[in-house]
């Protein structure tokens, strides 16, 4: 038997997609020729990626968070508002917007298990209620200032031994990623990828299925919420910071082979999606393409990715790069990455 | 099977819905290819042109330090036929929307200078939060609330010109600023100079300090619009007749981070880059950012008289100017509304002044006390209360 990489189902296409997608850029910018050019890459793709891992945890589990887009935009406004340019309030205004993250995540998942509202229609009421509150309180117009000190995790850098100047943000997203990863290969984050794909199974058996859909809001909230730290810190006050980032998230998601509906996916592949979209951005921008074809890249991604998922296990088998054996009768295996 | 193919056809909607959310986008994809530099813009106009290059020069008539008070080249009508004597005015403003900083600062310093009139006894205002057809209905409640007169400052061009007529055709006095209208029945009609102006300003500059055969990026915030697409068009024509190279025209959506990714790109793409000109300062200091992240010297600039830019400025002490579309235009109507009122002349077309904040003035602007969003042109700081609204 010969030694296969541990890969969940769906991740080596998107790794072969991103490593083309790297040397595309490589070839095409003499920036890449050295790693600081690839780092700059994962900075700016890094709030993305964290709430591309948020939005894995929704979708796998089997539902829809919309509502991070407009939550981003209201943490970077909260927290312009209240830091108001003065460095002492910095580190309890973070922990506020992740409270408040966490607190926006909390009611999605509450509504979506107690009260069977589809999570579709919950984060797009919330979504709605986000800009508009948003709306209400600025007036379109953000008031306040970021301080140094909390800008410094979306555009400063610290000094890491043999690897020289690393950006904040980049090490965050390393964290999230390694911690992402081993809850999926735990207990509770394989029963997560079973909710999503039988429930009813779940509930059978013993799993506490509320619950995990819940820990699902609750995830993608908080990871909102550091997206909002880092691209409040990167660009500074916008009302408009958060605008589609939802629609690019669960691209990117897509992008990583995870199922919409849920069941199938690994959350590796869901943070390659979305530094695979970022990469592929750049790579326009260098080739000089217009950057309004940005709306029409996403949405050719989407469904295609989802069409090819949809087209079944038989297209799949006959796509595959490595031959591999198993029972196709048998129910997805909760993936881990 | 079926609920494979009820989620493709759920994640086509949604993707459906991400893009027409998107509209700026897809309008950019009509007109938004980096080789039109080369080519005149349908927007330009050479009379227009040629006549706001010209009132940058003029003197205006008109109080000294008054800048809202002063008008360029001005036709005067006669207003006898509106006068009412007595004083106890109901003024009414529809208003096109406050959803941006600019029109924040602007709305406040009209409220502000409401309050400095005893003679105005209501203010009505209705918000028309950027639609069309909500500005429409407004302007015909508004019709029926026995205003005095009517300040009405357009959402957009084409559409409102049918519902300004028929107030104008209540017989009260109609005052119309900032964006215009297509047609003459407005008693008054209040801009500053405009977009060719404006455009020219950014764009001189640049051509004044940044070295022939050096490269200049030009950032936009979205195409279609006007006043912006005249901005570009002065800017164009004047990169054309220069030795500069525009090496990219780029649309911002006015977003902070996307402007911040496409500068830093841009800086990798081409090297270094000598110049940015934009169509609008809001995000200016995120294109200076991206030079000092990327670790290089911040080039000419252009940017606008908001208080983050113009601390950036003197703190780093750039090279940059800052063309202004002053907010104190906020300030005219309610003046011309109380002259009309009064039965005193105004221009037909009331042209203000449009300061550009240069390097030798730019300490005189900065205010470390407002927000880093104010706009510095808002002609408030004499006005009794300030700061505190503007905060």
């Amino acid at each position: 038997m010969t030694w296969r990489p541990r890969l969940a189902e769906g991740t080596a296409p998107v790794l072969v997609v991103l490593l083309l997608l790297l040397i595309g850029l490589a070839v095409a910018g003499p920036a890449y020729d050295e790693p600081s050019g690839y780092l700059a890459l994962l900075k700016r793709a890094a709030p993305l990626m964290i709430l591309a891992i948020g939005q894995y945890f929704v979708i796998v589990s089997g539902g829809f968070d919309l509502s991070v887009g407009a939550l981003v935009t209201a943490g970077v406004v909260i927290a312009a508002r209240l830091i108001n340019g003065s460095e002492s309030a910095t580190a309890r205004v973070i922990l506020l917007v992740l409270a408040f993250g966490l607190l926006v995540g909390l009611v999605n998942g509450l509504i979506t298990t107690k009260l069977l509202v589809p999570s579709f229609i919950v984060t797009l009421g919330m979504l709605l209620v986000l800009d508009g509150a948003i709306f209400l309180w600025t007036g379109g117009a953000p008031r306040g200032a970021l301080s140094a000190g909390f800008r410094t995790f979306g555009r400063g850098a610290v000094d890491v031994p043999a690897l020289g100047e690393v950006p904040w943000s980049v090490l965050i997203l390393l964290g999230i990623l390694l911690a992402a990863a081993l809850f999926m290969r735990g207990g509770t984050g394989r029963a997560l990828v079973a909710v999503g794909d039988n429930e009813a199974a779940v509930r059978l058996s013993g799993g506490q299925v509320d619950r995990l859909r819940l820990l699902a809001f609750v995830l993608s909230g908080l990871l909102a919420a550091v997206a909002a730290i880092l691209l409040g810190g990167f660009a500074g006050v916008s009302a408009q910071v958060g605008d589609g980032l939802e629609f690019r998230a669960i691209t990117a998601v897509v992008l990583g082979g995870v199922l919409l509906g849920g069941g199938r996916g690994s959350v590796v592949a869901a943070a390659a999606g979305a530094l695979s979209l970022e990469a592929l951005f750049t790579l326009l921008n260098l080739l000089g393409v217009s950057g309004a074809l940005e709306s029409a890249v996403q949405g050719v991604i989407i469904i295609a990715a989802v069409a090819y998922a949809s087209l079944g296990n038989g297209v799949r088998q006959r796509l595959r790069w490595w031959p591999q054996q198993r029972d196709s009768a048998r129910p997805a295996q909760p993936a881990a990455s | 099977m079926t609920k494979r193919w009820a989620l493709v056809v759920a994640a086509g909607v949604l993707a459906l819905a991400g893009c027409s959310s998107d509209l700026p986008d897809d309008q950019a994809s009509a007109g938004g290819s980096p080789s039109s530099d080369a080519t005149k813009s349908k927007f330009f106009d050479q009379t227009e042109y040629d006549r706001q290059l010209k009132f940058r020069s003029a003197t205006p008539q008109g109080p000294d330090g008054k800048p809202w008070e002063q008008m360029l080249e001005p036709e005067m009508v006669d207003t006898a036929k509106f006068a009412k004597p007595g004083g106890k005015y109901t003024l009414c403003f529809s208003n096109a929307a406050v959803n941006n900083p600019w029109r924040q600062v602007g709305f406040k310093t009209m409220q502000q200078e409401v309050k400095l009139h005893p003679e105005i006894t209501t203010f009505t205002v209705l918000d028309a939060e950027a639609k069309d057809d909500k500005q429409i209905s407004d302007i015909q409640s508004l019709s029926g609330k026995n205003c005095s007169a009517i300040i009405i400052s357009p959402n957009t061009t084409a559409t409102l010109t049918p519902a300004v007529e028929q107030a104008c055709q209540t017989g009260v006095p109609v005052i119309v600023f900032d964006r215009g209208v297509n047609t003459s029945c407005p008693v008054t009609f209040i801009h500053p100079i405009g977009g060719f102006a404006f455009g020219a300003d950014g764009a001189e500059f640049l051509k004044e300090k940044v070295k022939p055969g050096g490269k200049v990026l030009a950032l936009r915030i979205l195409p279609g619009v006007d006043v912006l697409e005249q901005r570009w068009a002065a800017a164009n024509e004047i990169f054309t007749g220069s030795e500069l190279k525009v090496v990219g025209v780029e649309f911002t959506d006015g977003d902070a981070a996307k402007t911040k990714s496409i500068v830093a790109d841009y800086i990798q793409r081409e090297g270094r880059i000598d110049g940015v000109w934009m169509d609008a300062g809001a995000t200016a200091v995120a294109a200076a950012e991206a030079f000092q992240d990327a670790g290089v010297d911040v080039p000419a600039i252009v940017g606008e008289d908001q208080q983050d830019f113009l601390r950036l400025w003197v703190d780093e002490n750039l090279t940059a100017v800052a063309p202004t579309y002053p907010t104190y235009q906020w300030r005219t109507p309610i003046i011309a509304a109380l002259k009309i009122l009064k039965g005193e002349q105004v221009p037909k077309e009331w042209v203000l002044p449009q300061p550009r904040i240069t390097d030798d003035k730019v300490k005189d602007y900065v205010k470390q006390d407002m927000p880093p969003l104010h706009y510095a042109m808002c002609g408030c700081e004499g006005m009794p209360g300030y700061p505190v609204p503007w905060k």
